[in-house]
């Protein structure tokens, strides 16, 4: 691993300031950064903390739904959405590992935006506001991709505002070895219709299922998606799955989740 | 009554009081004064010729000690294969060099080439980096695929040998044509292509090597995760390096785990020996869990069709299997042994069957090396018997149980001499067969079934009736079989003044718990508290001689070279009691810790006997040396063979193919036991790896020759919610007849039994599920394998 | 290479680091706790598992200076102040829930952690807490016994033996 300055502002105007150095990179729980530091897969100058930034920790609620810190470990939230947002507190307690899950974050999820994470389906299909250092981005234009997000060079997540849904739910099929989802849905039904999220499946990563956001809509339950097809053209093809398996999964854990969903 | 101390006691485990307490110390918690840091630098391609490798700059950089490549080892022998395989034309096999570090060529991806040595570990590692990128090496086409191997004579893993191909063997050949009849004039004629797929061994501890050299004796050190730190010494005297034995002292201390990777020598230990005599330094390798993945020998990798003819009442009448064995870029220490004589010889099974045909051609292709992994060529031959009469009784519609009694071995036909050149002492397997019927509760299968069925899963039902041959192993059968080396073991037991007992003994143990199970029998044996008895292993310089840990050897070998040395003492004892009670030597005997004259009540404490040993004030040194300690070699007359049927239940998720292992019974034949709990956690393991083999983990190369499954990203490792409790039983024990202990050995079966039963019992969950166009689905059974058979 | 504080079990400790040192690297040639162990290099197999402030973190996975000023336990602080095992560490022992022991420090404190939150976890509940933690040897089954076991539960009766 490259050395590097280690700074911990306290303060998000600090870690602005901090992050405009030449070479700066934020870290959060430093679950993904480091595995792949450790590889030499980024090497940055300056690493800029954000765990002791104390206004980016914590779970509450607040104008627009269920406020989360982007320092925020998954721990807090499986732990503090709860009684707020089940179907999200269970995916926070569902990633990784409780170790993982002690350090690792909802900001560094969303801004890494791995096509098998987690969060990224939760954020989409609850149409979640991520507000950064510099603005605030609606879900549906913040995902562009694999790896991909609409942050800019300095830019870092500090809050995620997630609307509450009616029922909602989460189903994640494990990939058998790094326990990804190999595929994860997340379905949350609001008042005004119903929005279906699916991430580890895509090559263009997490993605909106519109057709069974349309079926579910007018039908909440496990059959009214019976009909659907899912294309597989899109869909990653690895060791661990075809793409018409993942095809087929995107459509069981839909009906699993929309099942699930309370 | 359970006894609590001595043979057939579950003593809790000594070591793991270090252990838990974190004072254990493996290789890498070492640190020695002025220690350096070596760093290998790997080929990131499958095949390549080297060109140049430009050391200048690497050299030059901040904290950079030295740097060798292939060239600084060219004029050193190479490592070499310890089985001499002859190819059924009576040809020699093909034997390249194996040299410490790759020159002339690189063989596969992680292949090291080069090394450097820093102050500081990040020093190497940027220097290493440095250095790669200046290397030209000129890539070749990779060749991966061992049929595409041996088709095609243009693109060679090594040079010298033009169809890749490193023996062609059969076994046995001159009942090639009988066994060719038999199955021509069977009434029925089971066909199986199946893959035994290719595993990475993973003991959870990295390998370590640290090389030290003391230039006022001319003595090296290496401190290194090894099973078996003599062979190892042996491998790099006398082969590699030429160092005098009695200038190379091999300490492998704490290992965490060796699973068979840790057998053999590798390059990097020779590497840190030759550093450390040009630094004058202390010079350590450990390797990143990358590296491991890269360059440790794997598993397994074998393809094969099985055919098996029978009767329509399914007798088996005929086996005959054509296997392509997957050797890798080199020849791994045991890597020809694995696939032909673990393998072959066992390809019997425990059943009665007239003739059997094995023929294995084993290839190079630019892949790691494949050498043994736990269970080591019996894994493969019990997979390949037990699925095709799994798909024997699916053709024939005939009950597996049933069929597994009228093939097995009935008692009162051993000893029994196979048909694959083996002579099995003694076993019950209808009695482990019973055990497990009894303990899986196959009566209750239906209605577990129906629950299941409510809850929309499949659920079936697998067994595997297997046996092995370990102990490894009678010196006289394998030097016939081709090994280069003898595999007894040696044992010293010495007696100290004040009574206490070090015992030397050429096991290692990496988790098998010798420290405290070897302390029972020598306690049972002398009557002497169990903590009066400390073990010594892992260290050349302290124990006379030894073959270490793996082939499930540790007592059933080097435990029966203890009893053979404690059996001295006791009658050295005997001497000097019959000098301190002034009777004569044949009236002494000995029980309960105490020499007696026989019908007398004059008797002498074994401490007494031990102190009067080193303190000969009186004795008649003609004919009474004093002292008391005794070395034994011990070298098996046979195999042993332990056996057992296991039983595995599975619900299948039909809309994602995924597979639940729900339970797992396993009733053994292990002999006897000397400590129950130890050997539970044998089997535990060895089902644990074996599930983990059966359905999860797999090793993938590219068409490039990359490793696609290069860490625990995409290798998939059991884990704890992967796995259900197992109910495991030992209760049949046929001692052996041919050991002192009566010991057969429990280390591997776990894992050579297990993989069929999880495979048959998710065929039999499809049938039952009415999916019955799948015959076969090759492991891993992984979801998507399972989805995509259904829907295919 | 700057000093870095923090209390590692229970007792105040200072050592050089550098930005990149990661806390196994502190706690094991800082500190010369080697109980700590690295099995792996992508944050997978959890035998590196410490406490920082009470909660089980992977210590291959975070630098040393990111958790300067914290509360820091590893396997070497486990046992009871009189230096007999801790009851996580006893019940390891009585249920042989270790054989290379390589995995075993990890393992202890993920244990520990989970008892911490949750006194009396059922088996299934234990299974999914250890996850993160790779065992090669013992085919977790001992492992899932003892920390039933460290729980008051009677292991025995809920394993088959
Ligand atoms: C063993 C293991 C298992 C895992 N399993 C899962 C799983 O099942 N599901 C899942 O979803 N994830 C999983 N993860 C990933 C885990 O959730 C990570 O914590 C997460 O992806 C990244 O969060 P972090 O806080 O650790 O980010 P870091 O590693 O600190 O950072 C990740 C990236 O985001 C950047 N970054 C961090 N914070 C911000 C911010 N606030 N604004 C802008 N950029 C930022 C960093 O510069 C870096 O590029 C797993 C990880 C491990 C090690
Ligand atoms: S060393 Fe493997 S997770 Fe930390
Ligand atoms: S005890 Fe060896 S890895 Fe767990």
């Amino acid at each position: 691993m490259h050395n590097f300055e280690f700074v911990k502002p306290s303060t998000i105007a600090d870690a602005i300031k901090a992050l405009s150095a030449e070479g700066a990179q934020p870290l959060s729980g430093g679950q993904t950064l480091l595995p792949t530091m450790k590889q030499r897969l980024a090497a940055p100058d300056v690493l800029v903390s954000l765990t002791g930034i104390s206004e980016m920790q914590g779970v509450c609620m607040g104008d627009g739904g269920l406020h989360i810190g982007a320092a925020t470990p998954h721990a807090v939230v499986a732990r503090d959405a709860a009684r707020h947002y089940p179907a999200l507190a269970a995916l926070a307690g569902g990633i990784g590992d409780p170790a993982v899950r002690n350090r690792g974050t909802i900001g560094g999820s969303i801004a890494n935006n791995d096509p098998a994470a987690c969060y990224p389906s939760a954020v989409l299909a609850s149409g979640a506001t991520v507000v950064t250092s510099q603005r605030r981005i609606a879900a549906d234009d913040y995902f562009q991709g694999m790896f991909t997000t609409a942050l800019e060079e300095g830019e870092f997540v500090t809050e995620v505002v997630f609307p509450i849904p009616e029922r909602a739910a989460y189903v994640k099929f494990n990939q058998p070895a790094s326990r990804f989802a190999l595929t994860g849905v997340f379905v949350a039904k609001f008042a005004d219709g119903v929005r279906v999220a699916v991430t580890g499946a895509s090559n263009n990563g997490v993605f909106r299922w519109t057709e069974a956001e349309d079926a579910l809509s007018a039908d909440f339950s496990a059959g009214a998606i019976a009909g659907l097809t899912v294309a597989a053209d899109d869909m990653i093809s690895d060791l661990h799955g075809s793409a018409a398996y993942r095809a087929n999964l995107v459509k069981v854990l839909t009906g699993r989740a929309v099942t699930a969903a309370r | 009554m359970p006894k609590d101390t001595g043979i057939g006691a579950s003593t809790k485990r000594r070591e793991d009081i270090r252990f838990l307490t974190g004072k254990g110390v493996y290789t890498d918690d070492l640190s020695l004064f002025g220690q350096a840091h070596a760093v290998m630098v790997r080929s990131t391609v499958a095949h390549g010729r080297i060109v140049s490798i430009d050391t200048s700059e690497a050299a030059g950089m901040p904290g950079v000690l030295a740097v060798f490549t292939g060239e600084d080892f060219k004029e050193v022998g190479g490592n070499p294969a310890g089985w001499f395989i002859k190819s059924r034309n009576g040809e020699p096999m093909r034997e390249p060099k194996r040299p410490v570090l790759a020159h002339g060529k690189v063989r596969h991806v992680g292949d090291a080439y080069a090394c450097v040595v820093a102050e500081t570990y990040a020093q190497a590692k940027d220097a290493a980096q440095v250095l790669a990128d200046a290397a030209v090496i000129e890539e070749l086409p990779a060749i991966i695929d061992m049929k595409a191997a041996a088709a095609d004579a243009s693109n060679r893993v090594h040079d010298e040998i033009p169809d890749n191909i490193c023996f062609d063997w059969g076994w046995i050949e001159d009942n090639r044509a009988a066994v060719d009849a038999a199955m021509k004039a069977a009434p029925h004629v089971v066909t199986l292509e199946l893959t035994n797929n290719r595993l990475v061994p993973n003991a959870m501890e990295p390998r370590a090597s640290i090389g030290e050299y003391f230039p006022g004796t001319g003595d090296y050190k290496l401190t290194t995760t090894s099973q078996n730190p003599h062979l190892t010494r042996l491998l790099i005297c006398a082969f590699v390096m030429g160092i005098p034995e009695n200038k190379l002292q091999v300490v492998a201390p704490d290992v965490g785990g060796g699973f068979g990777s840790k057998i053999y020598h590798y390059g990097e230990e020779a590497v840190v020996l030759a550093a450390a005599r040009k630094l004058g330094r202390p010079v350590r390798w450990t390797a990143e869990r990358t590296e491991s993945f890269l360059s440790d020998a794997h598993g397994r990798d074998h393809v094969t069709k099985i055919e098996l003819g029978c009767t329509k009442e399914g007798d088996i009448l005929a086996i005959r299997t054509e296997t392509l064995a997957n050797v890798g870029a080199y020849l791994s220490n045991f890597s020809t042994a694995t696939p032909t004589f673990l393998h072959g010889t066992l390809m019997a099974g425990p059943y009665k069957v007239p003739h059997v045909y094995v023929n294995v051609k084993t290839i190079f292709t630019n892949t790691a090396p494949v050498d043994a992994y736990r269970g080591a060529g019996r894994p493969e031959a019990t997979y390949s018997i037990e699925r095709v009469i799994d798909k024997m009784c699916r053709e024939l519609n005939l009950d597996p149980f049933e069929v597994r009694r009228r093939n097995l071995l009935t008692p009162d036909q051993f000893p029994y001499t196979t048909p694959v050149g083996l002579v099995y002492d003694t076993g019950n397997y209808q009695a482990t067969l019973d055990k497990a019927i009894e303990l899986g509760d196959v009566a209750g299968f239906e209605a577990r079934r129906a629950e299941s069925a409510k809850r929309g899963k499949l659920r079936g039902m697998g067994l595997s009736t297997w046996i092995e041959a370990c102990g490894i192993a009678p010196s006289h059968l394998v030097g016939v079989l081709g090994s280069r080396v003898g595999l007894y073991d040696a044992a010293t037991v010495r007696v100290n003044a004040t009574g206490t007992i070090s015992v030397m003994t050429g096991a290692h143990s990496h988790g098998q718990g010798h420290e405290t199970v070897f302390p029972q029998i020598v306690a049972e044996k002398l009557g002497i508290p169990e903590s009066s008895v400390e073990i010594v292993h892992g260290d050349t310089a302290k124990i006379p001689f030894g073959m270490g840990s793996y082939g499930s050897r540790s007592l059933a070998v080097a435990g029966s070279a203890m009893d053979r040395a404690i059996d001295k003492i006791i009658a050295k004892g005997k001497k000097i009691a019959a000098h301190m009670l002034e009777a004569a030597e044949g009236d002494i005997t000995f029980a309960d810790g105490k020499f007696s004259v026989a019908g007398t009540d004059k008797a002498k404490s074994f401490g007494e006997i031990a102190f009067s040993a080193y303190v000969p004030h009186n004795y008649p040194l003609e004919t009474l040396e004093p002292g008391l300690e005794e070395t034994a070699f011990y070298d098996p007359g046979n195999f042993t063979y332990p056996a057992g049927a296991y039983i595995c239940e599975v619900e299948v998720d039909p809309d994602t193919g995924k597979v639940d292992v729900v339970s797992f019974t396993a009733a053994d034949d292990f002999g006897n036991v000397m400590n129950p709990m130890i050997v539970e956690g044998q089997v535990h393991g060895g089902v644990g790896q074996g599930i983990g083999q059966a359905l999860c983990e797999n090793t993938s190369y590219d068409e490039n020759g990359q490793l696609l499954t290069g860490s625990f990203m995409d290798y998939a490792m059991p884990r704890a919610d992967d796995v259900p409790f197992y109910t495991v039983d030992h209760s049949c024990a046929t001692p052996c007849t041919h050991n002192p202990l009566g010991v057969k050995g429990c280390g591997e079966a776990g894992a050579i039994g297990s993989p069929p039963a999880v495979v048959n019992a998710v065929i039999d969950a499809l049938h039952r599920g009415g999916i019955t166009h799948v015959t076969h689905i090759d492991m891993p059974v992984s979801p998507n394998r399972v989805w995509q058979a259904i829907n295919g | 290479m700057t000093k870095v504080t923090m209390t590692v079990n229970g007792t105040p400790v200072s050592a050089e680091a550098e930005g990149r040192t990661l806390l196994v690297n502190f706690l094991r040639e800082g500190l010369g706790l080697t109980g700590t162990h690295v099995g792996c290099d992508t944050s997978q197999c959890g035998a590196c598992v410490v406490h920082v402030d009470g909660k089980a973190v992977k210590s291959c996975t975070v630098f040393a200076m990111d958790v300067a000023g914290s509360d820091v336990r590893t396997i070497e602080g486990m046992a009871n102040a009189d230096g007999s095992l801790g009851v996580v560490q006893q019940a390891f022992q009585d249920h042989h829930g270790l054989q290379c022991g390589f995995c075993t420090p990890g393992m202890v404190m993920s244990s520990a952690a989970l008892l911490a939150e949750n006194p009396r976890p059922t088996e299934s509940e234990i299974r999914h807490y250890l996850e993160g933690n790779i065992c090669r040897c013992t085919g977790y089954h001992n492992i899932v016994k003892a920390v039933l076991a460290a729980s008051g539960q009677d292991a025995g009766a809920m394993a088959a033996e």
